[in-house]
């Protein structure tokens, strides 16, 4: 296999193997707390930033950064209007953010690197962007396990979670700042359109398959690296683009492991119609 | 359960008005008081205050005017119903969640607690199935393992919101004795319902209908025009006198 003797491919292959796990157990949660729109949302209107930084010849995880906090910015000032309501600020916002991104990137003097900011550019992964990568692996394994019990209250039990000791709204602003963090680590290697993925669809197929919070972790983590590795096997034996490859098999793990467990996601003993109907009355 | 006799829980409610943020006060004029050992109803329609009263209660929402105190610790038990069914807990997880404000961040739960939250589920007799989870329980042991939470707490205040929704015979006979339990102990129980038949089983009743209506023994406090107040146009009342039913209508707000 070429990805074997190739030091540039095996770069790739542990960048992409490392934000996998990273991104596969912070899915999880994003996925308990029904986060994955904001997940999308801020990957997607970071991209004036990016295109910023790379007109200025700044690293781009600088240029993401400023994108990141401006649109989360923009998102809390639009949805303390309640008649526009956070759904509506979030959409509003991230395409405002993406459609000035495209504008500046297709401007008649900017270099052509509309692709790499949308698409990623696992190949060019550095030294450095592993490092960056395995830090954030660190810091989201660290926070998820410091943060477990006060995760669970905010998932579970969000009205009693304050007389248990628990801060749900601390600890979902603490989880979509790591999920800024996260996105803005892994942009440059897997693009702007293409890192949601594997915030999401590693973590929906271990949500479907293990039965404990711990074990959709885990799993999620290692099907986050799974179709990182086969995504670049993929990539490498026929010549597809790297960030796409990824994001495919990440999309092939879920759909098997929806075939494996069909119906819904929870095993709790289903309604019947009647109960269902009443219940709706 | 080995839980040394606390002192006597108390509540002290006085022109008790609350709100959701930024809106109008959900619920006004409530004044009651309540000591360990007492049950109390809080009987009102859906939308009449009674999961508000809670929040302020438990200071999850602003008190815009008015007092409240309350001597112990306090526990919210919510409708089974309205819990994530789908998220993968078990019931001795859920237990054990009445030990995590007295647990550092950094710190696993301390094995004392673990063996409390056991023997609190023996209580409520879910003692063989502590790894069950917690989404594939029945309605009525989904309502025990929230009650063996409140257990693990030491909560000497229960508010209960709507304990028999949802709960079977069986279940609800079950339930009823560990109440009776719970009040032995000096524990104050608020139990909100909608349900007249249920709020007349209790010490007091609270009647509520986005203020309060009445307070007071059941025997004469549900009075045909106190639930009338209470429920406005939907009281059906019996042509013996002796019995009202509140007709629910689900499909809109009041």
């Amino acid at each position: 296999m070429e990805i074997l003797h190739s030091a540039l491919l095996q770069r790739a292959l542990l960048e992409v193997v490392v934000l996998g796990a990273a991104c596969g157990a912070l899915g999880v949660w994003l996925l308990h707390l029904r986060h994955a729109y904001a997940a999308e949302s801020l990957a997607h209107a970071m991209l004036p930033g990016l295109v910023l930084a790379s007109l200025a010849g700044v690293p781009l995880v600088l240029g993401a950064g400023g994108g990141v906090l401006v649109a989360a910015a923009l998102i809390a000032l639009a949805a303390r209007d309640r008649s526009v309501g956070s759904e509506i600020a979030v959409a509003i916002t991230v395409t405002t953010a993406f459609g000035l991104g495209a504008m500046l990137a297709l401007a008649p003097h900017v270099p052509a690197r509309l692709g790499d900011l949308l698409f990623g550019d696992l190949l060019g992964a550095t030294t450095g962007d592993i490092a960056i990568a395995c830090g954030l692996a660190a810091l989201i394994a660290a926070a998820l396990a410091l943060g477990h019990r006060q995760l669970t209250l905010a998932v579970f039990d969000p009205v009693a979670a304050r007389s248990l000791g628990g801060r749900p709204e601390r600890v979902e602003l603490a989880l979509l700042a790591l999920l800024a963090v996260a996105v803005v680590a892994a942009v440059q290697g897997l693009g702007n359109l293409l890192v949601f993925a594997l915030l999401v669809a590693p973590a929906a197929a271990a949500m479907r398959l293990a039965t404990s919070v711990r074990a959709q972790l885990a799993l999620g983590s290692a099907l986050g690296s799974l179709a990182g590795l086969l995504g670049m096997i993929a990539s490498a034996e026929l010549s597809t683009a790297a960030g796409a490859s990824v994001a495919l098999a990440a999309v092939a793990l879920f759909t098997i492991a929806l075939l494996l467990r069909p119906g819904s996601a929870d095993r709790a003993p289903r309604r019947s119609a009647i109960e269902a109907l009443s219940a709706r009355r | 359960m080995n839980v040394s006799p606390p002192a006597r829980a108390r509540i002290e409610v006085s022109g008790l008005a609350a709100s959701y943020a930024q809106g109008p006060s959900a619920l006004r004029d409530v004044t009651f008081s309540a000591l360990g050992g007492q049950a109390i109803a809080v009987l009102g329609p859906n939308g009449g205050g009674k999961t508000t009263l809670f929040r302020a209660l438990l200071g999850e929402i602003a008190v815009v005017a008015g007092s409240v105190a309350i001597d112990g610790p306090t526990a919210y038990v919510p409708q089974t119903e309205r819990a994530r069914l789908d998220f993968p807990v078990s019931a001795l997880d859920v237990a054990l969640m009445g030990a995590y404000a007295r647990t550092p961040w950094y710190r696993r739960v301390a094995e004392n607690d673990r063996r409390l939250a056991l023997d609190a589920l023996a209580r409520v007799g879910l003692e063989d199935r502590p790894r069950e989870r917690f989404g594939a329980l029945s309605g009525g042991q989904r309502q025990r393992a929230l009650i063996a939470r409140a257990l693990v707490q030491d909560a000497r205040v229960l508010l209960l919101d709507e304990p028999f929704a949802g709960v079977d015979r069986i279940s609800e006979g079950a339930i009823m004795e560990m109440f009776d339990g719970l009040r032995a102990e000096g524990r104050i129980l608020l139990i909100a319902t909608h349900d007249i038949e249920q709020a007349r089983r209790w010490d007091r009743v609270l009647c509520l209908a986005g203020a309060q209506i009445a307070y007071g023994p059941p025997a004469t406090t549900l009075s045909t025009e106190v639930l009338k107040a209470t429920y406005g146009a939907e009281i059906v009342v019996l042509e013996d006198g002796t019995r009202a039913i509140a007709v629910q209508h689900h499909d809109h707000e009041h």
